[in-house]
């Protein structure tokens, strides 16, 4: 305190500025500490899940096949050289002419081609079979052990390191046997499904917010519909499945399997169809759509309404030109959410009626299906090892087929996101 | 049924020494929901002249200033009785569509609010919407030369609305409300965001569209009410809360020798 402020009678006491930051400090660090700790236990806990599902994707496996392939060369040249009209024949001599007579039904060997003969050969003939199969884990770390493993306990069996998902792994049709099993019926349907589900709910999600939001006055009916959405975004999917099944595939049976329209599927011709899954799914999400749009409305200044209505606007110029352009990024954003939620679905769709077994494709809406969760559900409940593996391929396709939608969704919102 | 508001002849054609009054309240009540907020308001707007709304902060300046082009509808609790005439013609008759009034009373807000999008958007958007058969690119050129906005954004006239500085952007509305070509534009306190400079310029504007509009301003800043306004109206808050018309007159009038003893203590600073 110099001498002059004493003078002037100001007090001026230096040692009060410190006097609480000591304290403060401790409670901010140990805020920040927590805080992080949070971070780090998600971070963490979705590694281990992501571990979780690598490991099993890929691994060591001892396969043995049921005739040696070794013994199926003719004239000294391997199997994998021969001929297609070798293969033909070395088909023949394996299988019964039973079967032999429907493939060839099926398609005639004349126009197959050895490629075809060849997978044919592997799949009715040689039949490898995976005997034990190890995770990735132990694959890398215990390489001689496994090595001396499937020697002692496996002779004849060969060990290579598979990459249970491959480009075969997505082209194939679903399979009894986990070896040729494969996802493209599942993508084709959970593709359909999504399809069909934001088709059916972006509209009536995006139109119900826009009448919540700028048209509905504020009366206890309405305030009573705007409870029940959200109410309704909380309920357990089991329900709607429940609900698309009364309604959608019992009660609208003509509509969802197309009788109606003279389009049904020949070999369903039920309403367990990719449009009744759609359905149930577009009110599954619907809720959730409705509340993001509603936010993203919300969110839109006034003051850009009442620009709009003064310049002599009416209503519904004003929200289609200023309103849902400005509200588009955060409807997009909900439309993410929705889709993500959709596509992992399996309790609805199972109520509903997804096809537990398939080979066919889903060709149009009034399709039967699978999709990838049920297919993942599926084979995670059956007993052998080897499916454990498959369905952790399936899942790693659930989730890049995921990324890829979602990313397509926020690169449309990116796109309208440029902000003047 | 919703009729289209139609008036001949046009006001523009209209001397400001008729003494016809382009718009005028008669005994305007405004209610939020049971809150009266203007009391029997009775107010005359002559044709191309500038008529000024001042008074103290919650005197319902604003709240009149919407009744003129049936925006205070707009917030679902307000309510209006008694009526507005625009050209002879009640405003609030069942059978006028708000959506014209307002095409043909424009109105300014206080914070510039331009759409975020391009400038020429901005300016052709209100005509757009309004069928406009004419050249667009002529009517933004001339809306901005009316705005004195045209020489700052000509050669960026697709750039975005939002790049421009307060005072440009509030001239940019003001280009965009003349675009539409209504006949009474409405200011709320359409330089209270600016700086001096800008608010110089934006009353030079009103001056200068004064020629051919007829324009209603509601200001905070007495020195502006003198400065650009023909007619100045001074509004007050009753006990109840309720705003009412003090004294209305020629602004020279109203600020050199007011009748009321009242407004006479606000101009001259004494409160408010």
């Amino acid at each position: 305190m110099t001498s002059e402020m004493q003078a002037l009678g100001l007090r001026c006491e230096v040692g009060g500025f410190a006097a609480n930051l000591p304290r403060r400090q401790r409670v901010a660090g140990v805020w920040r500490w927590v805080l992080l700790a949070a971070t780090v236990v998600g971070v963490v806990v979705l590694s281990v899940l992501l571990y979780n599902i690598v490991d099993s994707a890929f691994g060591y496996v001892a396969v043995k096949a049921k005739v040696d392939p070794q013994t199926l060369a003719v004239d000294g040249v391997p199997l994998e050289d021969l001929s297609k009209d070798q293969l033909v024949e070395v088909l023949r001599a394996h299988i019964s002419e039973g079967l032999m007579r429907r493939l060839e039904q099926e398609r005639p060997f004349a126009e197959r081609s050895r490629e075809e003969v060849y997978t044919l050969v592997l799949e009715r003939v040689v039949q490898p079979q995976v005997v034990e199969s190890w995770s990735l884990t132990d694959s890398l770390l215990r390489r001689r052990a496994i090595q001396a493993e499937v020697a002692e306990r496996y002779p004849g069996a060969t060990l290579e390191f598979r990459r249970w998902l491959t480009a075969d792994f997505l082209r194939r049709p679903q399979s009894s046997r986990a070896e040729w099993a494969g996802v493209r019926t599942a993508i084709l349907g959970s593709l359909w499904v999504i399809a069909i589900t934001i088709i059916v709910a972006f509209p009536l999600g995006v139109g119900a917010a826009v009448y919540l939001e700028e048209y509905a006055a504020d009366t206890w009916f309405n305030r009573l519909i705007q409870t029940n959405i959200n109410n309704l975004a909380g309920v357990p999917s089991i329900i709607y499945g429940m609900l698309g099944l009364a309604i959608f595939v019992r009660a609208l049976e003509p509509v969802t399997s197309g009788t109606l329209f003279g389009l049904a599927d020949p070999t369903t011709a039920n309403g367990r169809t990719v449009l009744s899954a759609g359905l149930t799914l577009a009110l599954l999400v619907l809720p959730l759509l409705i509340i993001n749009a509603r936010e993203a409305i919300r969110a839109v200044p006034n003051s850009l309404r009442e620009a709009a209505l003064a310049l002599g606007a009416t209503k519904w110029q004003t929200v289609w030109h200023h309103v849902l352009p400005q509200a588009l990024p955060g409807i997009l954003t909900g439309t993410i959410l929705a889709i993500s939620r959709a596509l992992g679905e399996t309790a609805p769709l199972v109520v509903v009626g997804a096809s537990t077994f398939i080979v066919v494709d889903p060709s149009g809406p009034f399709s039967k299906f699978t999709t990838l969760p049920i297919q993942i559900y599926q084979w995670t409940s059956r007993p052998q090892d080897v499916f454990r593996h498959i369905a952790a391929a399936a899942i790693l396709v659930l989730l890049a087929l995921l990324l890829s939608l979602n990313a397509a969704a926020i690169l449309l919102r990116n796109r309208y996101q440029r902000r003047w | 049924m919703q009729v289209k508001l139609s008036l001949e002849p046009r006001l523009r054609d209209v001397s400001p020494e008729s003494g016809l009054y382009v718009l005028e309240a008669r005994r305007l009540r405004v209610y939020y929901g049971d809150f009266l907020a203007l009391k029997d308001v009775d107010l005359q707007v002559r044709p191309r002249k500038i008529t000024a709304i001042i008074g103290p902060s919650g005197c319902g300046k604003s709240t009149l200033l919407r009744a003129f082009n049936r925006m205070n509808e707009l917030v679902p609790t307000a309510r209006t009785e008694g009526e507005v005439l625009f050209c002879g013609q009640n405003i609030y008759e069942p059978w006028v569509d708000p959506v014209e009034v307002r095409r043909r009373i424009g109105m300014v807000f206080q914070k510039p609010n331009p759409f975020p999008k391009s400038i020429y958007e901005n300016v052709a958007w209100g005509a757009r919407i309004h069928g406009y058969q004419g050249n667009l690119d002529e009517l933004v050129e001339r809306s901005l030369r009316q705005a004195a906005l045209w020489d700052e954004v000509k050669d960026k006239l697709h750039e975005s609305a939002l790049a421009l500085s307060g005072g440009q952007q509030q001239r940019l509305c003001i280009a965009r409300t003349i675009a539409v070509r209504p006949e009474v534009i409405l200011m709320d306190e359409p330089a209270s965001a600016l700086d001096p400079i800008a608010t110089l310029k934006i009353e030079d504007l009103m001056r200068e569209l004064a020629q051919e509009y007829t324009i209603v301003i509601v200001t905070h800043n007495m020195q502006q009410a003198a400065r650009v306004s023909d007619y100045t109206a001074f509004l007050m808050m009753g006990e109840d809360r309720a705003g009412f018309v003090v004294e209305y007159g020629p602004t020279g009038q109203i600020f050199t020798n007011p009748k009321d003893e009242r407004t006479e203590a606000y101009i001259t600073g004494r409160f408010g």
